[in-house]
């Protein structure tokens, strides 16, 4: 009952917020947006951005990026965290994700193309609320103007920055906490000290806006610079990123027993030798996981190099294959068997 | 929303009133508009799918307790998943007090309905088909309850599962009942779960009818006490099409009821008949492990009286003319490992026929037996059997009727 009224006064409130964006840009945040038991049905309601085509944020929503990012076909993803006035994140321990007041919000907005050709394509948020976190999709029109609510997600033709014309999944509402799921609330995964700059970090800190910089803080390698880093870290790195967010306790693959995390150290629960549970066909007539010295007979590379739903992993967010990911995978692996 | 509508006329009533019907059609944006349903559905509403075809280009979700998605029948109101682009399976449930029942779902990519850390769950005239029949590039389950307490599986087909047609993983309290598993890998399997009751289920032309299995290097392992009772196990002889690599991909062609691992297993009052290896088999996991918490061997396996024939004439066995030959042209029906703890392993009735493959130690291979006909313990009570209820009683109420 009350779900579906407050749905219907999203819609009163996604008019006045077109209005107002219109009649002139926002300075500040709107708090009520972020907080109250409403799903906003555009972007601009939340006053996130002075300016949307540039992606330029108003005071108190600080850009960020990670070291190892996450493999979205390429997609050049812009990183905004939005904490309330007299609001302080808690940056608990180096393998947990910043702690952020309620009233806090997270940004991400998925665009491609470069310079003029930029195109936004979705942004997906994270709202503190008093009763935990809630994660929306929203999609970009055509004119670039604004983004509206997609809790069913959608498709959208493009083309990556390798040159690959794909269909592009935007996530529905239940697709985002399958990846955000963590014991059946939906968690931040990103920002974690580990995976952040000791200067970005710093400059938190200085803002106030953080209590302490961690003592563990930017340990994930820099993937723009993949060579410097060693074979292990940049593969661990890559897998915690980009894989344990479901497999691990708690979450979605939870049940396959696999591990990815970085702070996981036990070999078969990183998949080391471990045979498959419910991999089906995505077992590609392989054995093992990983099989050290062997990446092409392991599943786990196996299902990074396939497109085909069913086999492909990760099951959301992934059209193409990541050649970068791929290479660093099969380096670990063959630094296994030596 | 005739949510309010509702509520304002009908303020004297009851607090089930308040549950609201969402319906959907097939055609256009179908996608869309099951998939806002689904999430925007308030606890004990009812999401109503009309008769058609659902084409669909992704996988749906349902994350909202206490919600009932019901079609027209599990031929008249199906989910064609045939060009499905994206998603791990074809409809995930990950909310407790869920309902689903009267719709099929067709060719999904991967799993078919897979309901994941999902209490309280009702399976009620679900099909689930690979249209294509038995085919490597199926998709693995077709239905796929996992992590879950109290789950009823009533009424259920499913055809051409790459791997299980029905698969319990690591659940507790669950009943599998009056449902047809065909020409899939594995008919029905229950494996690393506790307290399930198969009944009155048609198991046919699948490599294997109905396994019990319990892995190593699960979060959840301890697999037992299951019954396996008044099925039909009936022509499980289609060739074993599961990729390689899977533990089911090693499951012989013609296999009945199959059990590894585990502890307390009961298999009484089964029709099993024509299954070319053998009506019933019982074997210690094989595979090198290393997992303190794993017990490979099957432990207080229970065959009661039932009716095997015609099993074990064509063997999917090394050395197969020479056993049949020495059976006398078919092997009797209970075939073993020959590999227990003590002498806690199988209990087999007095008149049923079996035979050891004489095993010494886990993982050895065909080629390594040394059969002889059974010798084993016959059953002493299986009062234990008394407990497994399977799932709670309220479950199936709410399919009454």
């Amino acid at each position: 009952m009350i779900h579906h009224v407050a749905f219907l006064g999203a819609a009163a409130l996604a008019l006045s917020g077109v209005i107002a964006a219109k009649s002139a840009a926002p300075v500040q945040v709107n708090d009520a947006a972020v907080v109250s038991d409403t799903l906003p049905r555009a972007l601009s309601e939340f006053g996130f951005f002075s300016d949307f085509a540039e992606h330029n944020p108003v005071e108190g929503v600080v850009p960020y990026s990670l070291n190892t990012p996450l493999f979205s076909d390429g997609a050049d993803k812009l990183r905004f965290v939005y904490i309330p006035d007299g609001g302080t994140a808690v940056a608990r321990n180096d393998n947990e994700v910043l702690q952020f007041p309620v009233g806090s919000a997270l940004i991400k907005t998925f665009a491609f193309g470069e310079g003029e050709n930029r195109r936004l394509i979705e942004t997906r948020v994270l709202l503190h609320r008093a009763d935990g976190w809630l994660a929306l999709p929203y999609r970009w029109n055509g004119e670039q103007t604004e983004a509206t609510l997609a809790l069913a997600g959608g498709r959208t033709a493009l083309t990556t920055p390798t040159g690959e014309s794909i269909s592009y999944r935007i996530p529905n509402k239940n697709q985002c906490k399958e990846c955000h799921g963590l014991e059946g609330e939906v968690v931040p995964i990103g920002p974690k000290a580990r995976n952040l700059s000791h200067d970005w970090l710093n400059g938190f800190v200085k803002r106030g806006l953080l209590d302490a910089v961690p003592a563990n803080a930017d340990r994930m390698p820099d993937w723009s610079a993949p060579s410097t880093a060693g074979a292990e870290a940049a593969a661990r790195a890559y897998l915690d990123v980009n894989c344990a967010h479901c497999h691990r306790p708690g979450a979605t693959a939870s049940n396959s027993g696999l591990d990815l995390r970085w702070e996981q150290d036990d070999p078969v629960k990183l998949g080391i030798m471990k045979r498959p549970v419910a991999a089906g066909r995505g077992s590609g007539g392989h054995d093992f996981d990983i099989l050290p010295g062997k990446p092409r007979k392991s599943i786990l590379l196996h299902r990074m190099k396939s497109t085909d739903p069913g086999v492909a992993m990760p099951e959301l967010g992934r059209a193409t294959i990541d050649p970068e990911g791929i290479a660093a995978i099969e380096r670990w692996i063959v630094e296994l068997g030596m | 929303m005739t949510r309010l509508l509702i509520a304002v006329s009908a303020l004297a009533m009851a607090a089930p009133a308040w549950a609201e019907t969402l319906a959907v059609e097939a055609g256009e944006g179908a996608q869309e508009r099951l998939q806002e349903a689904l999430i925007l559905a308030a606890p004990g509403d009812e999401v109503v799918l009309a008769a058609g075809r659902f084409v669909l280009t992704d996988g749906i979700s349902l994350d909202v307790d206490n919600v009932t998605v019901r079609g027209a029948g599990m031929d008249a109101t199906i989910l064609d998943f045939t060009t499905q682009a994206g998603a791990g399976e074809g409809f995930l449930i990950t909310s407790d007090g869920v309902t689903v029942r009267d719709f099929a779902l067709e060719n999904p990519k991967g799993d078919g309905v897979k309901s994941k850390g999902a209490d309280d769950i009702v399976y009620h005239r679900i099909r689930v088909t690979w249209t294509g029949g038995p085919d490597a590039g199926n998709g693995a389950y077709g239905v796929y309850p996992v992590e879950s307490s109290n789950i009823l599986i009533d009424g259920v087909q499913v055809s051409g599962a790459s791997d299980a047609g029905i698969y319990v993983g690591q659940s507790t309290n669950i009943t599998v009942r009056n449902s047809i598993a065909e020409a899939n890998v594995a008919g029905i399997e229950i494996e690393n779960s506790r307290n399930a009751l198969v009944e009155g289920n048609v198991t046919t032309r699948n490599t294997g009818g109905i396994l019990v299995f319990d892995l190593p290097n699960l979060p959840v392992m301890g697999g037992g006490n299951v019954v396996i009772r008044r099925n039909l196990v009936v022509d499980n002889d289609t060739a074993n099409f599961a990729p390689p690599g899977n533990i089911v991909a090693s499951v012989r062609r013609g296999s009945g009821i199959l059990v590894m691992a585990n502890e307390n297993v009961l298999i009484e009052d089964n029709f099993v008949t024509d299954n070319p290896t053998a009506g019933a088999m019982v074997v210690t996991y094989s595979q090198p492990f290393e997992d303190e918490r794993y017990n490979p061997y099957a432990r207080n396996v229970v065959i009661g009286q039932n009716v095997f024939s015609r099993n074990g004439d064509d063997p999917q066995l090394a050395g197969a003319d020479m056993l049949l030959a020495a059976f006398g042209g078919t092997l009797p029906p209970v075939m073993w490992d020959g590999l227990q703890q003590g002498d806690t392993g199988l209990k087999v009735a007095a008149d049923t026929g079996g035979w050891s493959l004489g095993y010494t130690q886990p993982g050895q291979t065909d080629a390594e037996a040394d059969p002889s006909p059974l010798s084993v313990l016959q059953p002493n009570g299986t009062a234990w059997a008394e407990t497994v209820t399977g799932a709670s009683s309220e479950l199936a109420e709410r399919i009454a009727g």
